[in-house]
């Protein structure tokens, strides 16, 4: 393991680069944010519940360190609180280096500010999942033009499983260069060389004469003293803290009923906003009647908001119940004729397009025309929403200081540039509070709610929250794409594959979002999954074909690893079975250059006893992925009663997310991307008729509970190697696993989800 | 003005009798630990106890609420050291925690009824949903509760979980 060695030669390379592109080592915040840092000591802008600003006095060491007199150690998070476990993964990076007393730890959700900004999600974009740097002088010049190139792009943002693979080292460092500081500080109250002084848990200690002084006595002066450009970090052996199952930090908030999420942001006067946009995608109010609701209790304004129309009142009640009484015409625009079954046939006809190549090994089509046999597979899958929780909520408040915007939001800086519009002022005159998130899964990425409460804010000049129903939530979604694809596998006479084509018929993610990292290679949110298999297939074509549609797509846990990884894990099984291969022994046979993926499939498949007999009606599907940095494999158990009811006993999982930060994390989102990815697989769809979204809440779009939920097992290989990413990659497999047990245990294929629509009962 | 009982002080609510019970705890008491999910009674996350009885907040009308003993999250334990509340520290049970008052009050109300509840009775019980998928833990910490094993202090972590779903194999570092 030579993590320290890298990382050494990294900081001295990578500091070159950050005074080039002012990008890696964030130090220097600008001065808005400094302003909202400070703030936070006052409890102004603190939210969150966990963060616990007492209005002590204290120092800020770094954008992400304050120390308090009180021996208070506040680390600000740049990342979003969303049940992944951010807010005590990253201040374990810093902690580790800091040597302060765990316990004495809060958290703080810090402001929108440059120093925040997530480089490592749009290199990771990118390089189609690929940002960590190689070894060696060449890797180093890679990614130091990869950040520049990825540096206009780069916004506070929290996806991508990028948290801890971009904290990694810089919020290590941080802590490590915080350190320095005490300790200079220390010796120069001492007169002591800083050499001979040792820091640990929250003390400066001189060891030959005894003297000690407390990280809080010392702040003042160490916030005084320069940051040491390059400090050498602890090599992983030494760590004390990264690698232990510390309790999360925000959990105590969390089983009182104190955590606050953007639901329960209270404000002087605040009024409650209910929201109902165009049913249709595209449509517009072409008149209201707030006369018949105006005088309803509470009622104190009918506001216009983009596409649609709020009422608001004095509660959410209130305000909910004089919406449902609105009278509302509606133009429905262009989209009032909109289908699924269109848009799927329009999905399945451009199946015969030529796509733009996403990735080409060897010649496909050579290959194909020379093979033995040819298997011809065509996938499709739903349209989905996310349904988080906390249905969409913002609170904002529009005063002659600026805009506050109180938001559960996934995009500081999204939710900055959304507020600024609406208010008609510049950025700088909005501060973002980002509370507890109920769920996120990619939605709040998207600042739609938050240009809505902004506008009727401003409208009112009062404090207001606008709030969703479920319905509204479920029916205005940015929605996982509903996709079509084609595999076209050429086997050879052993029932080998010799050739393999996919074929993806997608909307685009980016179009919307960042079209210019689809300039020089197509929507890599569409292909990623598809391309780069661990597998040994030397003649490979994944080509993209573009279909745009009036529905909003965005991007929803694991993004196009949720349907690419149900494309390939189904098609290699189908392989398996077309040559009379065990699925396993072909997955193993096609990865005999890839000990490290092989190792996870290994662990999987003998933790779940692969091979073992199961009783009648029942089988057993394994299937593997490579996302966000880590490799997982999941076997899952399907029961299909003599009913075609469909049960899902027992899940077990192995990943391999290189180093372990926090190891009952990494457990705990396996087990919940799995069942993420369990619940869409089983029943989720999300359909349109006469260009409105069906479903509108849980009755219509159900969700697993835990009666229906399976045994999870979950194993762990600490290879030492980057961090991976844990929030989504626990999702792709699970999907393909349950549609291989299905086809083991029942003999039937199914190629299209929802598994409850295609093969069930 | 209707009166109601919540965690045992009185409150007079200025709200009109068909205010479901949610709305009336979130917006009018000011008791925000109850969450809104889907107003229908599909989901749980604004689950209270109603006389003791686990009830869905947003089905349940103000005026039908007259002489009812409401208990909120809020009303559990002042500090968190509620039995279940430290069962679900032990078990670390929460993600994003939005459905975990809910879940936290229909598990106390089956602890109650069910003191040593099995599989399916945690089954039948808990219906609530979440979208992090934290169902395993939530049964590990029903049966940890159950079982007068969670600690005093919380502090216990996910280490100490008894049949832990994790296994670090491997070499590394």
């Amino acid at each position: 393991m030579s993590i320290g060695r890298d990382l050494d030669r990294r900081q001295l390379l990578s500091g070159a680069a950050a005074g080039i592109a002012g990008l890696l080592l964030p130090f220097s915040l600008e001065p808005s944010a400094r302003a909202a840092i400070v703030s936070g000591t006052t409890g102004a802008t603190s939210t969150t519940g966990a963060a616990s600003a007492t209005g002590t006095a204290g120092s800020e060491i770094n954008a992400w360190l304050r120390i308090g007199t009180d021996e208070s150690i506040t680390i600000l998070i740049g990342r979003s609180e969303m049940g992944q476990g951010v807010y005590t993964a990253l201040p374990m990076l810093l902690a580790e280096e800091l040597e302060c007393d765990w316990r004495r730890v809060r958290v703080e959700a810090a402001p929108a500010a440059a120093a925040y900004r997530n480089l490592y999600v749009v290199k990771d974009m990118l390089t189609g999942g690929h940002a960590d740097p190689a070894p060696g002088l060449a890797g180093e010049m890679r990614d130091w033009a990869l950040s520049l190139a990825a540096g206009p792009f780069s916004q506070q943002v929290t996806g991508g499983s990028t948290s801890v693979r971009g904290g990694f080292e810089p919020l290590r460092r941080a802590g490590a260069q915080a350190r320095h500081r005490l300790i200079a500080a220390a010796a120069r109250n001492w007169g002591v060389s800083p050499a001979e002084c040792l820091a640990r848990a929250g003390l400066v200690h001189h060891e030959a004469s005894g003297w000690s002084l407390s990280y809080g006595a010392l702040a003042a002066a160490a916030a005084d003293l320069p940051s040491p450009g390059s400090v050498v970090l602890k090599p992983p052996g030494a760590w004390r803290l990264l690698g232990t199952a510390v309790p999360r930090l925000d959990l105590p908030a969390k089983v009182t009923g104190e955590a606050i999420f953007g639901i329960d942001v209270r404000r002087p006067g605040m009024l409650f906003a209910a929201i109902m946009a165009s049913p249709v995608f595209g449509g517009r109010v072409k008149s209201v009647d707030a006369a018949k609701v105006q005088s309803l209790p509470g009622v104190v304004a009918v506001v216009a908001i983009p596409d649609g129309v709020a009422v608001v009142a004095d509660s959410t009640f209130r305000a909910s119940r004089a919406l449902a009484a609105l009278p509302v015409v509606w133009d429905e625009g262009a989209n009032a004729g909109l289908d699924t079954a269109q848009i799927f046939e329009g999905f399945r006809q451009a199946l015969s397009e030529e796509g733009r190549i996403a990735e080409r090994r060897g010649d496909a089509a050579a290959a194909l025309a020379g093979a033995a046999r040819q298997l011809t597979l065509d996938y499709e899958l739903p349209f989905l929403a996310h349904a988080t929780m906390e249905p969409m909520n913002c609170t904002a408040e529009v005063g002659p200081d600026g805009v506050d915007v109180w938001a559960p939001t996934q995009a500081q800086d999204g939710a900055r540039a959304a507020a600024a519009t609406a208010a008609g002022v510049s950025a700088d005159r909005v501060r973002i509070h980002t509370t507890y998130l109920g769920g996120g899964f990619g939605r709040r990425a998207e600042s739609d709610m938050v240009t809505q409460a902004v506008v009727i804010a401003k409208a009112l000049g009062r404090p207001v929250q606008a709030i969703w129903s479920r319905e509204e939530d479920m029916r205005h979604d940015f929605y996982r794409p509903g996709t079509v694809q084609r595999l076209r596998i050429g086997l050879d006479a052993a029932g080998l594959p010799v050739a393999w084509h996919h074929r993806i018929v997608c909307p685009s993610i980016l179009d919307r979002i960042m079209a210019a990292a689809t300039w020089l290679k197509p929507d890599q949110t569409s292909v990623e999954g598809a391309v780069g298999l661990p597998y040994d297939l030397r003649n490979l074509t994944v080509d993209y074909v573009k279909r745009n549609t009036p529905v909003p797509v965005g991007f929803w846990r694991s993004v196009g690893h949720s349907h690419t990884a149900f494309v390939t894990e189904s098609a290699i099984d189908e392989v398996a079975a077309a040559g009379g291969r065990d699925p396993l022994a072909l997955r193993r046979l096609l990865l005999r250059g890839n000990p490290r993926v092989r190792a996870v499939l290994d662990l999987a498949a003998s933790e779940a006893g692969w091979g073992r007999p199961l009783p009648p009606g029942s089988g057993r599907g394994i299937a593997l992925h490579v996302s966000f940095g880590s490799i997982v494999a999941e076997v899952a158990e399907v029961a299909v009663a003599a009913d075609g009811t469909i049960r899902v006993p027992r899940v077990v999982c192995a990943i391999d997310c290189g180093t372990v930060i926090h190891p009952d994390i990494v457990v705990a989102q396996m087990q919940s991307g799995i069942l993420f990815g369990l619940t869409a697989a089983l029943a989720g769809e999300i359909t349109l008729a006469k260009g409105r979204i069906e479903q509108g809440n849980f009755d219509d779009y159900p969700m697993l509970h835990l009666a229906e939920s399976p045994q999870i097992a979950v194993h762990v290989i600490e290879s030492g190697e980057r961090p991976g990413g844990v929030g989504e990659p626990g999702t792709p497999p699970i999907a393909p696993a349950l549609a291989n047990a299905f086809y083991a245990a029942t003999g039937k294929r199914i190629r299209r989800l929802p598994l409850m629509r295609a093969g069930g009962a | 003005m209707p009166a109601l009982r919540v965690n045992g002080r009185a409150f007079e609510v200025a709200a009109e009798a068909d205010t479901p019970l949610l709305w009336v705890l979130r917006d009018t008491i000011g008791l925000t630990g109850t969450k809104y999910g889907c107003g229908a009674g599909l989901c749980g996350a604004c689950t209270v106890h109603v006389d003791g009885v686990a009830t869905r907040s947003c089905q349940v009308l103000l005026g039908s609420l007259k002489d009812a003993n409401i208990t909120t999250i809020e009303g559990l334990s002042a500090d968190g050291s509620h039995p279940v509340q430290r069962a679900w520290i032990a078990a670390q049970v929460p993600q994003c925690g939005y459905c975990q008052s809910g879940m936290i009050m229909a598990a106390v109300a089956l602890l109650r009824d069910k003191p040593r509840p099995n599989a399916a009775d945690i089954a039948a019980a808990m219906t609530n949903i979440c979208r992090c998928g934290t169902y395993p833990r939530v049964a590990q910490a029903i049966a940890l509760a159950a079982a007068g094993t969670t600690g005093t202090t919380g502090a216990t972590g996910a280490t100490g979980m008894a049949g832990a779903t994790g296994a670090n194999k491997g070499g590394g570092r």
